[in-house]
């Protein structure tokens, strides 16, 4: 009987689970799922816990509800991956023998990367919102703060979810304004990047909206530290930006077992081939989701994208057949924007976010690159499909692994 | 596009990088650095001529490798090309903006 194992059961993990039993079954077949965690987590809920607009049973169920009842799931710890002997070995001294391997262990916060960022105001003034514990002490926070320096923060790229900080930025200035208390509120975003987002045409509407909330932008900024005495940010040009609450998205690093294996870059994300997802390394090791260092986003969508097209790839690697070149890169994100709007930007490897319908072309009912109520709602169900179709591997009507070019409006 | 600088005609994108790096000599570096306000010391050299040859090779750059390549420092680097120091020794090297950003 051959084996294919799957390491981690988060977002793509589960997926890859549920869309593989259909087509490799006993007995030939058996798939095992290792991870040692218990809960799985809606991770785009921890930016709502902030604002009390989810509540934490909202956002965690268990690992095992999603996991089909005839793929093994492994509660335990993995140590590494010998690729050479094709085993992966956890801390308990089990080993597990695969003929194809899915790498699905997802990206983590590394605060330690940055002097002082773990320092003495570490969840005191200085927050993160990419864990469920630095989400919910930011709750506590601002439940009877009074206001001052708000600074919303990206370290370095990638980042799981570029939007997200963007979206943090907007939803504070919502939150303040309800709690009227705005005008106590200065709110600056702090990014590496040259402007608001990584894309120009998203970039000129997401700066115009900043504009309009009077948020504040510093661009190109590299930081260096945290100055946990003066509560500063400090960038390696020597500017300073002053801060009474710091919410700041720490560097992304790929899962420590990537590096233990030796099979990561110097971020420990995963060589693999971006339109195959096929690991550059060994032919019998896929990557899918936040743990590769493929050129596109790292979000649950992109993930889901990505599913359908290794299902298919892995099959025909198992017949001996030839891969197919067919991930594109595509994205599709909502950006809340604050006052129960949202925008919605669809776009992959070679096609920007532009304005358009989407999932019909001319219809609607979303509206692309414009903030509309409609997409907010659309944000707000998006919970209910990742709990219901996403993790289970189902097609979402009318949206297509590639992305479609109709609807949109590109320039000629 | 195309632009003359140092007497030569160069191809570049709408940011001013240039598109084509065969094109690329030292007097075309000293005339892009002049535009962006640094004259080269033979230390400005040691890190352009490192960051061509990671682009030849194909290596990904950004900041924090730069940091770690033992060339150079993140702060000496911010010395040397001040404010967006990936982005202007690109740009005098004469290779693409790096896309590090997704």
């Amino acid at each position: 009987m051959k084996h294919l194992v799957i390491l981690g059961a988060g977002t793509a993990g589960t997926m890859m689970a549920n869309h593989l039993k259909k087509h490799l079954k006993r007995p030939e077949w058996r798939i095992s799922i290792i991870d040692e965690r218990t809960e799985h987590h809606y991770q785009p809920g921890y930016l709502f816990l902030p604002f009390d607009i989810y509540d934490p049973e909202d956002i965690v169920k268990t690992i095992e509800e999603f996991i089909p009842k005839n793929v093994n799931l492994i509660q335990a710890k993995i140590d590494k991956i010998v690729p050479a002997e094709n085993k992966v070995v956890m801390t308990n001294g089990t080993v597990a023998i695969y003929d194809v391997l899915i790498i699905a262990t997802g990206a983590r916060t590394a605060p330690e990367e940055i002097e002082g960022m773990k320092g003495e105001e570490w969840m005191k003034s200085v927050f993160d919102f990419y864990t469920f514990k630095g989400s919910l002490a930011l709750r506590d926070k601002l439940k009877n703060w009074e206001g001052g320096k708000l600074v919303v923060h990206i370290t370095e790229m990638p980042i799981k979810c570029p939007v997200a900080p963007l979206e943090f930025a907007f939803l504070a200035d919502s939150f303040f304004k309800d709690k009227k208390m705005r005008d106590k509120v200065e709110i600056t975003y702090v990014t590496p990047l040259s402007g608001a987002f990584t894309k120009p045409k998203a970039t000129e509407a997401l700066e115009h909206l900043l504009e309009e909330k009077h948020i504040k932008i510093e661009s190109d900024f590299a930081i260096m530290e945290v100055d946990n005495e003066t509560k500063e940010i400090v960038d390696y040009g020597g500017r300073r930006v002053p801060f009474d609450i710091l919410v700041t998205v720490p560097t992304n690093k790929g899962d420590e077992v990537i590096e233990r294996s030796g099979l990561g870059d110097d971020l420990n994300f995963v060589p693999t081939h971006k339109a195959t997802l096929q690991s550059k390394a060994h032919e019998n090791i896929f990557v899918i989701g936040d743990a590769s260092n493929i050129p596109a986003s790292k979000a649950g969508s992109v993930a889901h994208f990505e599913a359908e097209i290794l299902t298919e790839n892995i099959l025909r690697y198992v017949k001996g057949e030839p891969l197919k070149e067919e991930f594109d890169g595509h994205a599709n994100c909502f950006i809340e924007t604050g006052g129960g709007k949202a925008l919605l930007i669809d776009f992959n490897y070679t096609h920007e976010p532009v304005e358009g319908t989407f999932p019909f072309p001319g219809v609607g009912p979303l509206r692309l690159m414009k903030e509309s109520r409609m997409n907010h709602l659309g944000k707000l169900a998006f919970k209910w499909i990742y709990w219901h179709m996403l993790l289970k591997g189902t097609h979402i009507p009318f949206v297509s692994a590639t992305m479609s070019e109709s609807g949109k409006k590109y320039d000629k | 596009m195309e632009r003359t600088i140092a007497g030569k005609t160069i191809a570049v994108n709408d940011e001013g990088y240039m598109t084509d790096f065969k094109q690329w000599d030292k007097s075309i570096g000293e005339a892009l650095a002049a535009e962006n306000e640094i004259s080269l010391t033979p230390r400005h050299w040691e890190v352009l001529e490192y960051i061509q040859k990671e682009y030849v090779n194909e290596v990904p750059l950004s900041i924090r490798k730069i940091g770690k390549s033992g060339v150079v420092d993140i702060k000496e680097f911010y010395v040397l090309f001040p404010k967006a120091p990936l982005k202007t020794a690109t740009k005098i090297a004469g290779i693409p903006k790096p896309a590090s950003c997704i």
